[in-house]
């Protein structure tokens, strides 16, 4: 019998009641528009009462995301979010939590930027995620989703994602998804782990060391430059691992398109508006909306661009994705970026204009 | 009225020749070899039959090198 | 005259002290005479007593003893620079039968780590604070710290530490004491053998704090730091005590009985 929940919720409410019901053993955060109603909801929702859940303001965005990484040594699914300005202060805990191969969840509702930037929602923090932001060689997996469903949905499946494959996983949502308000089915509530479980299923998790193990260090320290590259090695192989299951993408009317759009998050919400209107007008136009963008779907952008005439990457950005979709694509076919900054949401007119005059009109 | 008599055993290869210890030793039974250990460090060794066995060398000491006896003797 | 052979004394149940096992048989990497293997080894003799090995997670600072882990034959994890913390406040919360501690230096307690130093302290986390000061950042190569003491040389500070420019040095100990969620805070030293002892006790009473559930412990451990200061061990205890006991003095701080 089916225990799901039918309620209105907004994004980021979604978010922290999914976590909730994901079985997540913290949240560690600090306030900052437009995600601060992820922390208050929880702290309004007593979840201490519900499940044992620990919910905790932190002093700050540094203190927060080192929280996370405690709490991950310890095998616990724990949690934080930001946006933008925080994620910056937080980088250097992730670079540490992906060194030390930990599981954790951390959300970024993104705001217009750079600097303390603007509350309005926009999708400049890609390269952020996607190429770093910490130092060093590694991978965040990156999921974006693209309505108050997703943000629910992938409470859980982050939680799933970053514990079997021991590494950060990125949820890049915007302060548009964040804010609006949707229907949402919300998931049956799964148990935390035991201490039993964290045990079997995380033995390299710090638990007090008993006298049938050594001890559990968790450190991303290596002085010996050839471990130091073996354990680079090893991620890059992790990250080669989730390149090749954990893809996700989805199409919208391209079996016959003519141009394809690739958009994200809101930008994906527009550009499927946009399809329709360049429909009508006979333009046959698809959209590809990648829902991992680390993993970025390299291969089903490059088969499209093999039967298109054009694609348009649409971001709210000065255009970071269409570099990877650029990659993706090669010498192929024309690639152009359409985006409005500082935290302005484009019209789906708009977009079909910018998709006339960049790669339609000659 | 019961004596004791103490003696102490130093890991000389741990020993870093720190001599934190000798001004420790009420009976100054701590001096410094002439000789060096496998890091070229001049260790310490006892210099004389004085030790009571009181720990003060061996709970000073930053390597914990140094292992303490004690017997009583009647 | 004395007819006892060393043979006879040196039997196993004449033992009255040996090193304990819940260090690892590393050999420290720590420079000869530094305070920080003696502040490590009380720490697992009070750890090894109050038999909670098993229960037990530490964590390690950014600094010289950024290598805690491999000679402390406990779970541990290693924090960024001055965040440990954050690490343990989250650690004990979602852990709460757990003994849990920190270990820091004076830089990363005291200079980038002082937001979470004095939040830890300030939220009365049910968790303890080794906080070994030397006045000096002993790892990166003898640069100053907010511990240096007025006109004492560093290499960033090579004509001694000058007030007007570089502030004062910091007294984080009596800072966290005026905080309500601090239940324990003392100031020791290790470099005598009645120091050692009376450290120890510190220690072991801030252990024993965590089981009443009332607020954080913070034992500061003044320590020498020959290898930043330029002196030989000895020396650089004996101006210790000469310098800086008068400023950073020893004793209890503040101690909530029950």
């Amino acid at each position: 019998m089916s225990m799901k929940e039918l309620r209105l919720m907004k994004g980021n409410e979604a978010f922290a009641e999914a976590a909730i019901r994901a079985g997540a053993d913290g949240y560690f955060g600090y306030p900052i528009t437009p995600q601060s109603e992820v922390m208050e909801y929880l702290m309004a929702e007593k979840p201490h009462e519900r499940t044992g859940m620990i919910v905790l303001q932190a002093e700050s965005e540094v203190a927060a995301i080192n929280m996370v990484y405690g709490g991950a040594c310890c095998g616990k699914r724990v949690m934080t979010s930001s946006s933008s300005p925080g994620m910056s202060l937080k980088q250097e805990g992730i670079s540490y939590i992906a060194g030390a191969e930990l599981p954790c969840v951390i959300l970024n509702a993104v705001r217009g930027g750079p600097g303390l930037g603007t509350i309005q929602p926009s999708q400049s923090d890609y390269f952020q995620s996607t190429k770093g932001g910490g130092h060093g060689d590694y991978k965040l997996i990156v999921l974006a989703p693209s309505s108050v469903q997703e943000m629910a949905d992938f409470a859980p499946l982050a939680f799933d994602l970053a514990f079997k494959y021991r590494n950060p996983v990125l949820i890049l949502s915007d302060g548009a998804i964040g804010q609006m308000m949707e229907k949402v089915e919300l998931q049956e509530q799964r148990p935390r782990f035991t201490e039993e479980e964290i045990i079997k299923n995380t033995p390299w998790a710090t638990t007090g060391k008993t006298a049938n193990r050594e001890r559990n260090i968790i450190t991303s320290l290596n002085l010996d430059s050839h471990v130091q590259e073996e354990h680079n090695i090893h991620l890059q192989a992790k990250y080669r691992e989730i390149e090749k299951n954990e893809t996700r993408w989805e199409t919208f009317q391209c079996e016959d398109a003519d141009y394809i759009l690739v958009a994200y998050g809101t930008s994906a919400r527009l550009s499927q508006k946009a399809v329709d209107i360049a429909r009508a007008k006979g333009i046959k136009l698809g959209l590809l909306r990648p829902i991992t963008l680390f993993p970025f779907p390299t291969k089903p952008i490059a088969e499209l661009a093999t039967r298109v005439k054009g694609i348009l990457s649409v971001e709210m950005s000065a255009g970071q994705m269409v570099e990877d979709v650029r990659l993706a694509v090669g010498d192929k076919v024309k690639v152009e970026h359409f985006g409005r900054m500082g935290g302005i949401i484009p019209s789906p007119q708009e977009i079909v204009e910018a998709l006339e005059s960049k790669l339609i009109g000659g | 009225m019961a004596k004791v008599k103490g003696d102490i055993v130093i890991d000389i290869e741990k020993c870093k020749g720190c001599q934190v210890c000798i001004p420790a030793c009420p009976f100054d039974v701590i001096g410094v070899s002439k000789n060096v250990n496998g890091k070229g460090y001049n260790y310490v060794e006892t210099v004389n039959e004085e030790c009571t066995g009181c720990t003060n060398c061996a709970v000073v000491c930053p390597d914990g090198v140094i292992t303490v006896y004690r017997k009583r003797i009647e | 005259m004395d007819t006892i052979s060393k043979e006879d004394i040196r039997k196993p149940e004449n033992i009255v002290y040996k090193r304990t096992d819940l260090l690892t048989d590393k050999a420290l990497s720590y420079c000869p005479g530094c305070g920080h293997g003696t502040a490590h080894r009380i720490v697992m003799e009070v750890l090894e007593e109050m038999g909670i090995q098993d229960k037990t997670i530490g964590i390690a600072p950014v600094g010289c003893s950024v290598l805690a882990y491999e000679f402390m034959n406990i779970d541990m994890q290693q924090a960024a620079h001055g965040r440990a913390p954050a690490l343990a406040t989250a650690v004990k919360r979602l852990n709460p039968d757990k003994f849990v501690f920190t270990y820091q230096g004076d830089g990363d307690l005291a200079a980038i780590g002082t937001a979470e130093t004095i939040h830890a302290c300030n939220r009365g986390e049910n968790i303890v604070i080794i906080f070994i000061n030397n006045g000096i950042y002993g790892m990166t190569g003898g640069q100053m710290a907010p511990t240096t003491l007025e006109g004492m040389k560093s290499s960033t500070s090579p004509y001694g530490r000058d007030i007007k420019s570089m502030g004062n040095p910091l007294k984080m100990t009596e800072l966290v004491a005026t905080l309500p969620g601090t239940i324990y805070v003392t100031r020791q030293a290790v470099h005598t053998p009645g120091a050692v002892r009376k450290a120890k006790k510190a220690v072991r009473k801030a252990f024993e704090n965590q089981k009443l559930n009332k607020g954080l412990s913070f034992v500061e451990i003044v320590s020498n730091c020959n290898s930043g200061w330029k002196m030989t061990p000895n020396q650089a205890n004996e101006w210790m005590v000469d310098n800086m006991f008068p400023f950073y003095p020893l004793g209890d701080i503040k101690v909530n009985e029950d």
